[in-house]
């Protein structure tokens, strides 16, 4: 932890984050009960949507455009993988075993758990003000020199300063943002577009997207999307100190200096 | 004890009491209006119940997205088939003439229906998409008899809740529920784009629900039994798929 400190302080940009953290008098926790507990509960459901998905993608690891698509017609692209389905032309010669009735079932159940957990997130998010607050970039920062530098810092891999254990930088703050008002809703949305059921009571739900298979494809392409974004995440928690951040994360604390002396 | 943390155990435990009757007010009516699908239990029960009983609350009569003719699909896809038994294939030789499909149950004529008889009946057309579980799909026009003229025709009796159609492969049978076995776009489809329907797509008769998966439209049928008790076929779970780990509930 010292050590860690040392670099930090070395590093820290302008001199800003070389001296001392102010002791914090308050007891307000890094992050509010709700946010740690919606955090897990939607980092478990996202594990297990992306298992499931992956699972069920075999079975078909073909993508198309438009409305049908089929072993019969040409595809947008393939993923070189074996399939779970004889049917399907793969090259491998090989099927593997059937694993879609636990995806499935694994994946919709998982999905309404992120579902009720994501609502409960943003309901108490905008009644406590916790996405203007900690989230909405503030303005002097989303100046073009502000965010370049941001970029740069990023680039260089420096290693962020004390001050960003109790707050997001610019760039933190616009992917958690684009994950939790874009990405997130977007991928609930085409999912649902592949329901035959809801899109017979929501026919725009998927015409509006080009059809059954455009949102079967763009579903993959927010998995993909979201899966670089938890990568990159898990690296930023160890590279800005796994433990630090992991405990603020499950208990709310940040561990001080004192404390660890 | 602090008055704090006083209020707050009994604020709690409020809250814990309502939310304990409120999901128990839940369940008695969930299950009076038909949201709990036979297959409600295990792991993944509290899932496949939600989806359904959200899909019936969203979807009880709404119609399948049907789709011009330009847009049926050059190839349709018949998918894998198991091996058909023997007495299919007698059938087949024979061009399906004594074909029947029984009609049994809580009906006041219970009968069986050839194939020629089902045609005779009016029929209905509609051009929808049939979409595979696995993720593929194609666009086709199915002509058939809609169930719910069965049902009247046989003289279904008011307390039907499930009905239950099999296949001629013996390990195939499914259910409906009566939103479903009503809607107007379920089918006993007897042909595909204009002809006899194939060999490989089901052929002389499959059911087409196209508000739910493929894997619900069960080919080659040859029995329909209507019943208020769908915990007395197979496993009880409403139908062959949920014992092979899918759904029962086949709109998603």
């Amino acid at each position: 932890m010292a050590e860690s400190r040392a670099n930090s302080a070395i590093l820290a940009p302008d001199g800003v984050a070389a001296s001392r953290p102010e002791p914090v008098v308050n007891a307000a926790p890094r992050h509010p009960a709700f946010v740690r507990v919606t955090h897990w509960l939607s980092a478990l459901a996202f594990l297990a949507l992306l298992v499931s998905g992956l699972e069920i993608v075999l079975s078909h690891p073909r993508f198309y455009w438009g409305e049908t698509g089929n072993v019969n017609t040409g595809t947008l692209f393939k993923i070189p993988v074996p399939s779970s389905r004889a049917l399907v032309p793969t090259g491998y010669g090989y099927v593997l075993p059937d694993q879609n009735g636990w995806s499935r079932a694994l994946h919709f159940q998982s999905a309404w758990l992120i579902l009720v957990v994501g609502l409960v997130y943003f309901g108490l998010g905008v009644a406590r003000g916790h996405f203007r607050r900690t989230l909405l970039p503030a303005r002097s920062d989303l100046s073009p020199r502000v965010l370049a530098r941001s970029v740069a810092d990023h680039l260089r891999f420096r290693r962020p300063g004390e001050e960003e254990a109790w707050s997001y930088n610019v760039l933190q703050r616009l992917s958690y943002l684009v994950v939790l008002f874009v990405a997130f809703p977007l991928i609930i949305w085409t999912g649902l577009a592949m329901s035959p059921s809801f899109t017979s009571a929501f026919p725009h739900s998927v015409t509006l997207l080009g059809g059954r298979q455009s949102a079967r494809t763009l579903h993959f392409f927010l998995t993909i999307f979201l899966t670089l974004f938890l990568l990159v995440h898990v690296f930023m928690v160890f590279f800005a100190g796994f433990r630090k951040r992991i405990g603020a994360m499950i208990t709310g604390r940040v561990p001080q200096e004192k404390e660890r002396a | 004890m602090s008055g704090i943390s006083r209020r707050r155990f009994i604020t709690t435990g409020i809250a814990a009491v309502a939310g304990l009757s409120g999901a128990a007010v839940a369940a008695k009516l969930a299950g009076k209006y038909g949201l709990i699908p036979p297959d409600h239990g295990g792991l993944y029960g509290p899932g496949a119940t939600l989806t359904y009983a959200a899909q019936r609350l969203l979807t009880r009569h709404s119609m399948a997205r049907e789709f011009d003719r330009s847009q049926i699909s050059a190839k349709p896809l018949a998918n894998e088939l198991a091996p058909l038994p023997d007495e299919y294939k007698r059938h087949e030789a024979a061009g399906f003439v004594d074909w029947r499909l029984s009609v049994e149950g809580l009906a006041a004529m219970p009968t069986s229906f050839s194939v020629a008889e089902l045609k005779s009946f009016p029929s209905r057309s509609h051009i929808t998409e049939i979409a595979c579980e696995e993720g593929w799909s194609y666009v086709a026009e199915w002509t058939g008899v809609p169930l719910s003229y069965v049902l009247d025709r046989v003289g279904a009796l008011p307390q039907v809740r499930y009905v239950v159609y099999k296949s001629i492969q013996s390990d195939w049978w499914d259910s409906l529920d009566m939103a479903d076995a009503l809607h107007p776009q379920t089918l006993i489809a007897t042909s595909m784009n204009g002809a006899d329907l194939p060999v490989g797509f089901g052929g002389p008769l499959r059911m087409r629900v196209p508000r739910q998966l493929g894997y619900k439209n069960v080919k080659f049928i040859n029995s329909l039994i209507l019943t208020d008790d769908i915990k007395r076929f197979g496993k009880g779970l409403g139908s062959a798929s949920p014992e092979a780990g899918y759904a029962w509930f086949a709109g998603i």
